[in-house]
């Protein structure tokens, strides 16, 4: 390949070194460079959130990443959750909320989710369906989703009571 | 589908930055990639050379100016939205944030980025063009300013250069007694806009010049027409008012729906988007009516409910 271009990448705490083409997307980077097929691509242009990963703790589309830019980035995928043995707490409140059912865009909902619960109050539904917006599901109807994100929102401020960022409104 | 291939650089220096661009017949620069890399992926662009601007930190940033305030051109409006300098001075400005795409593209996505794209619908271009923005331009030759409605040339086109990076944009202060209303109707949250709308209101005068009037009134809308526009004839008609009575609020809404002339598309016809029109500006100017004591005389019903 013509041009190649060499990056070092922290994923779920262990650290890559590769050397990938400037026109490969993160998420083909992720599934098929690092064998991650736990981030899943839907439509490669933003709409459906299925490849949504936390990069530096911000969540973003892999699909309208390009690899190179991720360079020297601490990555979060699905993978770096938790597993059937040892899930993660929210992970957890999916299980308990019937949050999924084919878990096609289980992976881009608790990216997403993840940066919410950091990010903002989450006051209400409405807010919290509004920012949920930017990730498809063809299975749950939302509603279970919807709740999982209660319980999760829930959790954490018994957990850590104050210390949040307060938003406008 | 993937992108054509492509060679990358990433200059830390807009001054490499703009000799890489001059110096590169068929280079695109990228900024947040939102826009960009859905178009290359799809292969409805291909370019020899990406010009990645993110690593060049004079781009990004909110500072205050005197009382106007300048964004970088490589800010996202995910740090736009939770700016407390925009809080204080331009809230306007932060709420339309919430309306823009969804979390994670606002994370990436950047105010300079979505001016030079100019999609007719984008916030950004209507905030641009009520605020009086204006554009800091830099190319090989140097800076110059450029005002939005300038800038906005039409759909998906910039007055912009190939060989000029958009800098940063300034915001001028508003009159200190200004209230504003912003709102949109899109098909779900994060979609662009099939109509959305911005209006401020600003008071000033004293009872030695015959009590408060308002001074300034700016209508803009998105998705509507080629680019942001707004909405002169309307403005007009509030301009110098003492107050605003229900039927003056739906006069100015009329006169702007009968200024624009919409095009139809998949997701809403013309007539629809005449009617979102007029909807929109009648419910934002009472809104930002009712916001602002001075409008609103004990005697006065000043407009209805939403
Ligand atoms: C699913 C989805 C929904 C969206 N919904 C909305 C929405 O509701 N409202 C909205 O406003 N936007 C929306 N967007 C677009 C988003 O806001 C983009 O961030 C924005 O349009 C482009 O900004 P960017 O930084 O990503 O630019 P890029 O994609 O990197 O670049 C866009 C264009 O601008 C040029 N460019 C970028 N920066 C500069 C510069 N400093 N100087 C010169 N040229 C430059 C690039 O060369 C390119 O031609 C959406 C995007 C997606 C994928
Ligand atoms: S695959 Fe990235 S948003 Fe759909
Ligand atoms: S669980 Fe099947 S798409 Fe969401």
């Amino acid at each position: 390949m013509p041009f190649k271009k060499r990056i070092r990448v922290t994923v779920n705490g262990v650290r890559h070194e590769r050397s990938v083409e400037p026109r490969l997307l993160l998420s083909d980077f992720l599934r098929h460079g690092l064998n991650l097929t736990g981030t899943h691509v839907g439509c490669e242009h933003g709409i459906c959130g299925a490849c949504t990963v936390l990069v530096d703790g911000r969540s973003v589309r892999a699909c309208l990443t390009l690899a190179v830019q991720a360079d020297n980035a601490g990555i979060r995928t699905i993978e770096g959750h938790g597993n059937a043995q040892s899930m993660s707490a929210l992970q957890k409140t999916f299980k308990r909320c019937h949050g999924l059912q084919c878990g096609f865009c289980t992976p881009g909902f608790l990216a997403t989710i993840e940066d919410m619960l950091n990010k903002y109050p989450l006051e209400s539904e409405g807010r919290i369906r509004e920012l949920l917006s930017g990730n498809l599901c063809r299975c749950t109807g939302y509603q279970n989703i919807v709740d999982a994100v209660l319980m999760a929102r829930d959790e954490r401020a018994q957990a850590e009571p104050v210390n949040r960022q307060v938003e406008k409104e | 589908m993937k992108p054509a291939p492509f060679d990358y650089c990433a200059p830390e220096s807009l001054d490499e930055a703009l000799s890489r661009l001059g110096n590169s017949p068929g280079a695109k620069l990228l900024a947040g990639g939102q826009s960009l890399i859905p178009m290359l992926n799809f292969r409805l662009l291909s370019t020899d050379l990406l010009i990645d601007l993110t690593k060049i930190s004079e781009l990004r940033g909110i500072q205050p100016h005197g009382r106007s305030v300048r964004i970088g051109a490589l800010t996202t409006h995910q740090d736009v939205e939770t700016s407390p300098l925009i809080r204080e001075r331009f809230p306007l400005i932060g709420e339309a944030m919430r309306h823009v795409a969804h979390l994670a593209i606002r994370n990436r996505g950047t105010v300079g980025g979505s001016l030079v794209h100019a999609d007719p619908s984008a916030e950004w271009p209507l905030l641009a063009v009520l605020l009086n923005a204006r554009l800091q331009v830099a190319g090989l030759g140097g800076q110059r300013l450029i005002e939005a409605q300038e800038f906005l040339v039409g759909a998906l086109t910039s007055s912009l250069s190939d060989d000029e990076i958009l800098v940063r944009i300034d915001f001028p202060a508003l009159p200190r007694h200004t209230a504003w209303a912003f709102d949109e109707v899109a098909l779900r949250a994060g979609d662009f806009a099939l109509c959305a709308a911005a209006v401020t209101l600003s008071t000033g005068g004293s009872f030695l010049t015959g009590g408060p009037r308002i001074t300034d009134a700016r209508i803009a809308l998105a998705g509507v027409a080629d680019t942001a526009i707004r909405a002169p004839a309307a403005e007009r008609m509030i301009r110098g008012q003492r107050y605003l009575t229900l039927e003056l609020v739906d006069q100015a809404a009329v006169c702007a729906r009968d200024a624009i002339s919409p095009n139809a598309d998949l997701h809403a016809s013309a007539d629809y988007r005449r009617h979102l029109c007029h909807v929109l500006v009648k419910r934002l100017l009472g809104e930002a009516a009712r916001s602002s004591a001075a409008f609103a005389p004990s005697s006065a019903p000043v407009v209805e409910g939403k």
